[in-house]
């Protein structure tokens, strides 16, 4: 199946800021990859139905003032909230990084135990640093699903943000996220082992970086696969240690191929 | 948490201003209180705060607070905030003012006129949605135990809560919107005919202007010839054109000293040499707001070093911002239009540990100074999603008064928009934020010294900066680039709109309708909108057939852009305002009446015979250490060398993910690198490098030979990255003290000497540069502090093929370490010495022509792929640059240190180990391509000094048997890496 069939569409608004580098990963993968903003997609929202994936990129929306991914969050699901309950009826997928990470829970979308745009139930707060921080981080694969089918147990990925500590409303919230399998990626030592800060870079709940919907087809995580999708975005690139490919590639070559399966 | 949950209504007489809505509607002011339901980060950072004043900090909250206008009813509001304002899980909301018992609160608003982003985008929000509120406002609640007596919680808030000059302590009744007291409209003629030179300085100096004399009576003379008076616009008009800021008149004047001669010290010394080297290459020097060069067939690169000292110095968060934001949009005003793809930031600050008894009054904290710089550049560029991933932080007390900013920033533009094309006819249209009263005098303060009452008398000088409404800007005029709709495009910085279009316009004439400029609020006269230094805002010229198109585009995007005038060919800047002009300046007279300076200046003291190399002067001894390796390991923990992670990681420096050689990189993660690699189109091999170099304290010594270290460190840091010698551009930016001072003004030209030498030594043209000068503090109590003569010197140049990359770190045990260049006693204001405290007599010089040699054949053996690894020694020397490779590579080194090459006898070995001796180089090659390298080196001052080992440890031994000294890659870490951050944390 031509992977040129499945269509992605980047959403952007007011201070999205990673939306280059995440049209170039899903073009390196080979899908036709527009970016659109949500100024313009919400008045012509019927263009969201060609696509078969929707990102929204990390950023800082609207300054995150009043909340991060605050406002943008009350604009997408007021303009689009239909349109985004069929999209997922139909299968579709849509995928939060970092601040689309946040708009996504802040629009009810993540975790969704029952429906999506179900009242918040997790959050994402300051780092306990208090500081926007830039470092490349370990990830545990918590969950074996078309997300992860491939990786290590063990991946690393770039983390840019000041507002990634994992919140849930209360420990029945908490427990629900474990039992019910939404967990995809926590924060760990190198090997594996239970992180402190740096390894956790924000002091989230149960260390968690990553999390999907109850359906699988809505994930959202505060590291950046985009920016690891070429060997020479990792840090140490000059020292060749690191082999095969890179970690962000994969993750998201594992969407696109569960669309083309879908939908191809 | 909240005792008073009872809604609390400001009900006034209010005059709606409807921005929203044509409907006459009696409007209301809501406050809405946001509070975090479990623990807070920011309360428990807040306490310890408290704790270390000895405060007590049990049952403090931090509550934001938000003030909505409108005519919607209770209910509605609740709605609206409940979604809006809090977050749903983690914060609760309460309507009305919350004063719990045994609580004592200090609200934070911003001073009228502030323009804060916050309440910006959340109006603009409800604009977007046609949800009628009519304004909205921001605060910050403290709540404090109230045993805290209010006195020494508004000291402890002036400390660490807020900045007088934005911000200020809301007392009870105030109104959040406070009405704007307008200005009312008349033209006001300034008087000049007839007034002495004392009446025309005394002028100057109360209106704020600094012109000088001799431009006073330039301009009297030029009326008097015109038969009328200047306006008050006109006034201004010239003193922005005319500052120091704008025009460099010091750098651009006419200097003798002794029998040298320089009719324009920039253009004799900087300009026409770069020129002259005939690199076809620069596609554009000195002549745009960045220089540019060709990247590839199609690409070209912007790039432009900006500082911003005088607001960091006394609002560090907002000047860092403005200044980063400012140079940002410098390069998206190049040509047509570039992307930025790339910050830079160098800081100059006074050290972190300074006792705050002995600060000079008025001068904020170093630490705060570097906190708050720190998060302004952190912030804006972040969330402009630009990574900001090249710079360096360096410590001196004599920044205490005056810190340096320095914000760069490299822009990505296809070649065929290089070029800007005005032309008569053309629309000038305003795009991007409204105008407001702040930033009014921002140039003119930018020229003077600052003085103890500084923040009194320049707070409006100051601004915070709307980084989101400056991607909007980004966007859109990138876009429109691409549609072909820019004819031209600058930004609108110092001096606003006055030197925008001004400049623009200088060879044509132009004509501009001053109430047709959209304000942030009623009140401003014309001569304020035509100064005014609002952010986030750029002036574009666009053919007429293609406005609507433009104005469309804007729409779309949902920034404002409004036509203001147009270009005429009377060469007159004429400015209407109601119906009536209140400008008509001749463009010859405003870009050239300026009266030339002329400096005569002898030689002083020991800058004098800067290129007599016959006989150094001998340098002092200070106290050998016992141990070598612990006087490395202190040396490694000095601020100035230390690891700058705690900055470098609060910088989104991997944002569009092009940064292929980042700052932090190693085995670890935590090792330096030397330069920073962008590779500017993620599917094509070349990259580009970009460095940075500075020698500040060897001005202390010598001013010729401390330029002559920034630019030869500059140019290293590129070559040992992989960048190609032949493709090496350069940016000058000069910050010096008082320029009043003969002393400053020949450090000035001592540096220039040696930019001049450099460019032919190098053949690396400078292709553009900026100066801060007056940086100086001066009080009755504290006298006058001046900076030192400090040249940053930025370099560009190419990588062909970014898998070619070399970084610093030992890649693998076994390999043969080489040292490049030669040792000799240069001690002079090295760091080694400041850690005894003394300063020494020799600086280092350097043999620029010698030096270039030996990187051109190291940029072959790079370009060979034979290179491991490399790093170029700087402060600190030898021992600190070998300490580093090792901490990358969590490997050890052997070291030999008779084999380092000397040209002249040590008897120190601590000498032979931290002597700064400039245009060095270290060097990793496996055992196999040791033949073949050697054979490259040829020629050069090149040695075997050891070799790198498994075991962790870097070790020195004399004769390659017996080790005197060691220190482990543990030890080497911790000294490095907690230097600068035992200060902070």
């Amino acid at each position: 199946m031509d992977a040129l069939n499945i269509k992605v569409i980047v959403l952007s608004g007011p201070g999205t800021n990673c939306d280059r580098e995440t049209l170039f990963a899903f073009q390196y993968l080979g899908t036709q990859a527009d970016e659109e903003t949500l100024r313009v997609l919400s008045k012509h929202t019927e263009k969201l139905h060609a696509y078969h994936i929707l990102v929204l990129p990390g950023g800082f929306t609207y300054g995150d003032y009043a909340g991060a991914g605050n406002i943008f969050a009350v604009e997408f699901s007021h303009s689009l909230g239909n349109e985004i309950k069929t999209f997922l009826a139909e299968g579709k997928f849509i995928l939060g990084i970092c601040n689309g990470f946040q708009v996504l829970v802040k629009s009810g979308l993540l975790p969704a135990f029952d429906h999506p745009f179900e009242a918040p139930s997790v959050t994402l707060e300051a780092n306990t640093s208090l500081r926007f921080e830039d470092r490349w981080i370990h990830l545990k694969t918590e969950n074996k699903n078309f997300w992860t089918k491939g990786l290590p147990g063990i991946i690393i990925l770039p983390v840019a943000h000041a507002e990634g500590r994992f919140v849930t409303r209360d420990k029945k919230a908490l427990r629900r996220i474990q039992t019910e399998g939404h967990v995809l990626f926590s924060y760990s030592t190198p090997d594996g082992g239970q992180p402190k800060y740096p390894d956790d870079p924000n002091g989230s709940e149960d260390h968690i970086a990553a999390i999907t919907d109850s359906t699988g087809q809505v994930m959202g995580m505060m590291p950046h696969p985009e920016r690891f999708v070429l060997p020479q975005q990792h840090p140490s690139h000059t020292r060749s240690e690191f082999k095969g490919e890179p970690h962000g590639y994969l993750l998201l070559a594992n969407l696109v191929n569960e669309a083309r399966k879908r939908f191809g | 948490m909240l005792s008073d949950n009872s809604i609390v209504i400001f009900r006034k007489n209010l005059v709606v201003l409807t921005l929203l809505t044509s409907r006459i509607l009696s409007a209301v002011v809501y406050r809405v209180e946001v509070s975090k339901k479990g623990a807070d980060p920011k309360v428990l950072s807040l306490s310890r705060l408290l704790s270390e004043e000895g405060l007590i900090s049990k049952g403090l909250s931090i509550l934001r607070v938000y003030f909505i206008k409108t005519n919607l009813s209770r209910i509605e509001v609740e709605e609206i905030s409940k979604e809006l304002l809090g977050d749903a899980v983690s914060e609760g909301i309460g309507y009305g003012r919350s004063q719990p018992a045994g609580m004592r609160a200090l609200e934070i608003w911003f001073n009228p006129g502030v323009s804060d982003p916050e309440s910006a985008w959340i109006g603009n929000h409800f604009r977007e949605r046609k949800v009628p509120i009519t304004d909205v406002g921001c605060a910050t609640r403290y709540l404090f135990p109230s045993t805290i007596p209010r006195a020494k919680l508004v000291r402890f808030a002036e400390r660490h809560l807020f900045n007088p000059l934005i911000q200020h302590i809301a007392v009870r009744g105030e109104d959040p919107f406070p009405k704007n007291s307008g200005s009312r409209f008349k033209i006001e003629y300034v008087k000049l005919a007839g007034l002495s030179d004392e009446e025309l300085c005394s002028l100057s100096v109360r209106r704020d202007w600094h012109l000088d004399i001799e431009e006073m009576k330039a301009i009297s003379d030029h009326f008097r010839q015109a038969g009328r008076d200047p306006t008050l616009t006109e006034m201004e008009t010239l003193a922005q054109t005319w500052s120091e800021h704008c025009v460099h008149k010091t750098f651009n004047a006419a200097f003798e000293v002794g029998d040298e001669k320089y009719s324009n010290l920039l253009k004799d010394t900087i300009m026409e040499p770069s020129r002259k080297l005939g690199m076809d290459w620069c596609l554009s020097m000195f002549s745009d707001n960045a220089g540019v060069v060709e990247f590839s067939e199609e690409l070209a690169l912007a790039f432009k070093v900006e500082t911003h000292n005088h607001p960091s110095a006394i609002e560090p968060y907002g000047g860092a911002a403005t200044g980063i934001g400012g140079v940002i949009r410098d390069v998206l005003g190049t040509g047509q239009g570039a992307d930025p793809i790339l910050n830079t930031d160098v800081f100059c600050f006074g050290p972190p540990g300074f006792p705050s008894r002995k600060l000079p009054k008025g001068v904020l904290p170093p630490r705060r100074i570097l906190e708050g710089v720190v998060s302004g550049v952190r912030d804006y560029g972040n969330r402009m999603g630009i990574p900001t991933a090249s710079g360096m932080v360096f410590f001196d007390e004599a920044y205490i008064a005056n810190p340096l900013v320095y914000c760069g920033t490299l822009g990505l533009m296809p070649r065929s928009k290089v070029a800007k094309k005005v032309s008569t006819g053309d629309a000038i249209v305003l795009v991007g934020a409204r105008t407001g009263r702040d930033g009014i005098h921002g140039v003119t303060f930018a020229s003077t010294a600052l003085a103890g009452s500084s923040h009194v008398k320049h707070g409006s000088a100051v601004q915070i900066g709307n980084p989101i409404e400056e991607k909007l800007l980004r966007d859109f005029i990138l876009k429109a680039r691409d549609n072909n709709l820019i004819a031209s495009v600058t930004d609108c910085g110092g001096g606003g709109l006055s030197s925008a279009v001004g400049e623009m316009t200088k060879r044509y004439g132009s004509v501009v309708d001053l109430e047709k400029v959209p304000l942030k609020y009623i009140g401003l006269i014309h001569h304020e909108i035509w100064i005014s230094e609002s952010q986030e805002r750029m002036v574009v010229f666009v053919h007429p057939d293609k406005l609507e198109r433009f104005r469309d585009l804007a729409a779309e995007i949902g920034i404002e852009a409004t036509k203001i005038g147009e270009v005429t060919e009377d060469k007159i800047l004429r400015l209407h305002f109601k119906g009536e002009e209140v400008a008509a300046l001749d463009m010859r007279f405003l870009h050239s009446g300026l009266p030339k300076r002329r400096f005569k200046l002898e030689p002083v003291g020991k800058t004098s015979n800067t290129n007599d190399r016959s006989e150094p002067d001998k340098e002092i001894e200070v106290i050998a250490p016992k141990d070598l390796g612990q006087a490395l390991l202190r040396l490694l923990g000095q601020i100035s060398i230390a690891s700058k992670e705690w900055v470098i990681r609060q910088y989104d420096h991997e944002v569009q993910g092009r940064t292929v050689l980042k700052p932090l990189l190693g085995k670890g993660l935590d090792a330096p690198s030397d330069a920073t690699v962008i590779q500017p189109v993620l599917d094509e091999k070349a990259g580009v490098v970009v460095s940075c170099g500075l020698a500040a304290r060897y001005a202390y010594l010598n001013a010729y030979w401390a330029a002559a270290a920034a630019i030869d460190e500059a140019i290293r840091n590129v070559i040992v990255s992989g960048g190609a010698p032949d493709r090496i551009a350069l940016l000058d930016n000069f910050c010096a003290g008082d320029v009043g001072s003969e002393r400053i003004l020949y450090e000035l030209v001592e540096s220039c000497r040696a930019c001049k030498d450099a460019i032919e030594a190098y053949r690396a043209p400078f292709i553009s540069g900026k100066d801060s000068l007056n940086n100086f503090y001066s009080s009755p109590k504290d006298g006058k502090i001046n900076i030192p003569t400090t040249l940053l010197v930025s370099a560009l140049s190419i990588i062909r093929d970014i898998d070619k990359i070399v970084s610093t770190d030992f890649k693998k045990p076994g390999s043969r370490v080489y040292l490049i260049g030669d040792t000799r006693v240069e001690l002079g204001a090295s760091e080694y010495f400041r850690m005894h405290k003394k300063l020494g007599n020799v600086v280092p010089r350097v043999d620029m022509k010698k030096a270039y040699a030996s990187y051109k054949k190291l940029a072959r053996a790079i370009s060979t792929g034979l290179v491991l690894a490399a790093h170029d020694l700087s402060d600190g020397g030898l021992g600190v640059a070998i300490a580093e490779m090792c901490l990358g590579g969590g490997m050890g080194a052997r070291i030999h240190l008779g084999k380092i090459p000397v040209s002249e006898s040590f008897m120190r070995q601590d000498y032979l180990l931290f002597s700064e001796s400039q245009s060095r180089i270290l060097v990793e090659i496996a055992d196999k391509d040791s033949e073949a390298f050697e054979k490259i080196m040829k020629g050069s001052c090149l040695a075997r000094i050891g070799e790198t080992t498994t075991e962790p440890r870097l070790v020195f031994t004399d004769d390659g048997r017996r080790t005197f000294a060691t220190a482990s890659v543990d030890e080497i870490r911790a000294a490095w890496t907690q230097g600068l951050t035992r200060f902070l944390d």
